[in-house]
């Protein structure tokens, strides 16, 4: 019988100490013989999150984004280290922890696949033993909220991504968890799902509190949702604070966007106001310019004084704001 | 606003966080999912009579290949036809009752390989208990009905002195033999976490048993016999109770009692069986793989 004493940090939700995750990586060498690697994709990782807090939680791919988030949910076991979440220790407790918790995977569903949403709902219900008034209430506000009323009666795998992405959304805080863990939440949907998503997200913190911890490529997200982020690499933690931070850490004070010109011909980098070239390939050049500012005049600028054959305007994204993070590192 | 929400959460923490019985709350999962199945199978009643329909005659169709057979001979291993249908009846309804309730755990290896194992380690529910249920494939109530029937066809055919003892092991042997057939099922998820995709490992135990049981075991050689019987015990599903009801001595000279042990060696594979299940469980949350 294991004692469990929860040791809770004032308001501390989420508390991680020197968590760290080794995977045996065997790799077969020649016929039979194997050789096995040790690979550290999570390396003495400590933080907490905050009752309510909003969280982006980003890196580049093989950072250890997900190995985080499988360790929050008790899908991993960590190899060394101390993890709570909600005063639950998730590898020990991990069908306990579930009640606490909401999981939106962006690439896949917890959906019944072959089952309308409704359904799906209704087992949850029973599954986490949702009392009818909280259910009744929780379901409302998210078939309203998301749109989902039109959907209900709908198989899940015929709805299409962002459809299915609001029903798993809703899914995930049916039994009102103290957090939600969202795994690129708006990955591959259009302009307006991303923003009801958004919009959803935003106000489900301000009305009830409930903390989020979301991986992302898409910077729009963390700039709409999260007053906090966490940049981690090669399983360690590189930048804990406000976005704001993370722009003056790296060598440039503002986001930018990027305008991608294809010329006629090899030119020299060409100079139009507002912009500076960052990057020639061939009869392409990519201007770097303020992600506020606006691109026509730029546009009538260059068609103007250059033999101009294609354009497109490239959004910042968290990989330009971690590579320059690194750069003004030096 | 922050005090209510705080005061709500932490209200219910008290409320909900009892620590539950894994056994009782897998037992719970799995007859929620298994209900909303079979509620979402009964809205297309045609098609589930006609999938029942079709399974049962499937099923049946390596028993017509052993009538074809015995009308070129009287006797199989010693064994007539009405005896030969009590060993396939009684054996096709346990493999049956097992493929109802726990034949989707073969899928283990392809929901590891897609990532939807993930998805159920994040609910309060035992995951053997989900990969057991989902999917719940009613229209194999087909094989079972099969076999009962055939089993009753048999039984009436048959001139069995009946006690009480006999009596009570038909119902003891199916029961058994299903248990017996599930833990092999269950075995043979858990070695899906090491070896991948091996469904086909696990099949030729539980189906390629199934087809090895159907036929007397006077049929086959000593050391098979022994392997099905001190090994993977696939003797105790069917041929040692039917021996006993018909009268006959097991040819390894087991004693009579041994017909009766069914429900002891079910418990005895079913306890390695969940072991490794929770073993296999335990590797994936280290490796996640």
């Amino acid at each position: 019988m294991v004692a469990v004493v929860a040791v809770a940090v004032a308001d501390a939700l989420i508390s991680l100490d020197g968590v760290e995750k080794v995977f045996d990586v065997r790799r077969r060498v020649g016929l039979v013989r194997r050789e096995k690697r040790q690979v550290r994709a999570v390396d003495g990782l400590s933080f907490e999150v905050a009752r309510g807090e909003m969280v982006g939680y980003i890196g580049p791919n093989g950072a250890g984004k997900s190995t985080t988030i499988k360790m929050l949910t008790g899908i991993l076991t960590p190899s060394g280290g101390r993890l709570r979440v909600a005063g639950i220790d998730p590898a020990r407790e991990r069908m306990r922890l579930a009640h606490r918790i909401g999981v939106v995977f962006g690439q896949r569903t917890t959906l019944w696949w072959d089952l309308p949403l409704k359904d799906s709902y209704g087992l949850m219900r029973r599954m986490y033993r949702i009392p009818a008034a909280r259910f009744k209430e929780n379901m409302e506000r998210c078939v309203d909220r998301l749109d989902l009323a039109e959907l209900l009666d709908v198989p899940v795998r015929q709805l299409s991504l962002g459809q299915r992405m609001r029903g798993d959304i809703a899914a995930a805080l049916l039994h009102d968890p103290d957090v939600l863990y969202l795994d690129e939440p708006t990955i591959g949907l259009d302009v307006v799902s991303k923003a009801k998503v958004r919009g959803f997200l935003r106000q489900l913190n301000e009305e009830l509190g409930t903390t989020v911890l979301l991986t992302t490529h898409d910077l729009q997200d963390i700039e709409q949702l999260c007053e906090r982020v966490m940049v981690i690499d090669h399983g360690r933690l590189m930048y804990d604070g406000p976005l704001q931070g993370l722009h003056s850490a790296g060598s440039v004070g503002e986001s930018e966007r990027t305008l991608v010109v294809d010329l006629e011909r090899e030119l020299a980098p060409i100079s139009v106001p507002g912009a500076r070239v960052v990057k020639v390939d061939g009869p392409r050049q990519w201007l770097a310019f303020p992600a506020g500012a606006s691109a026509a005049p730029l546009v009538a600028a260059v068609a103007a004084e250059y033999p101009l054959v294609d354009l497109s305007v490239r959004e910042p994204d968290i990989e330009d704001v971690i590579a320059r993070m690194y750069a003004g590192r030096g | 606003m922050a005090e209510a929400v705080l005061a709500r959460s932490r209200m219910e923490r008290e409320l909900e966080l009892p620590r539950r019985n894994r056994a009782v709350e897998g037992v719970r999962g799995y007859g929620l999912i298994v209900a909303m199945w079979i509620r979402s199978t009964m809205t297309y009643r045609t098609s589930f009579f006609l999938s029942t329909f079709g399974n049962a005659a499937i099923t049946l169709l390596d028993f017509v290949a052993i009538s074809i057979m015995f009308t070129h001979v009287d006797v199989l291993g010693g064994f007539t036809l009405p005896e030969v249908a009590l060993l396939y009846g009684s054996c096709s309804a346990s493999l049956g009752l097992a493929d109802l309730l726990l034949g989707n755990t073969d899928r283990i290896g392809s929901r590891i390989r897609d990532g939807s194992l993930d998805t159920m380690l994040v609910r309060p529910v035992p995951v053997l208990a989900q990969v057991a249920a989902d999917r719940f494939a009613l229209r194999r109530l087909g094989r079972i009905a099969q076999g009962l029937g055939l089993l009753l066809w048999a039984v009436s055919a048959l001139d069995l002195e009946w006690t009480l003892g006999k009596v009570l092991l038909v119902p003891v042997m199916i029961t058994a033999g299903a248990a017996i057939f599930g833990a092999v099922m269950v075995a043979g998820a858990a070695f899906q976490f090491l070896a991948g995709d091996a469904a086909e490992v696990q099949n030729s135990f539980t189906y390629g048993g199934c087809t090895m049981l159907q036929y007397p075991p006077t049929v086959f050689g000593k050391d098979l016999l022994r392997g099905v019987t001190f090994i993977v015990p696939l003797a105790f599903v069917n041929w040692l109770p039917a021996l006993y009801l018909l009268g006959r001595p097991d040819p390894l000279g087991l004693p009579q009692w041994a017909a009766f042990v069914s429900p002891l060696v079910a418990f005895a594979v079913f306890l390695p069986a969940s072991l490794a299940w929770r073993a296999g469980v335990r590797s994936y949350r280290s490796t996640g793989s």
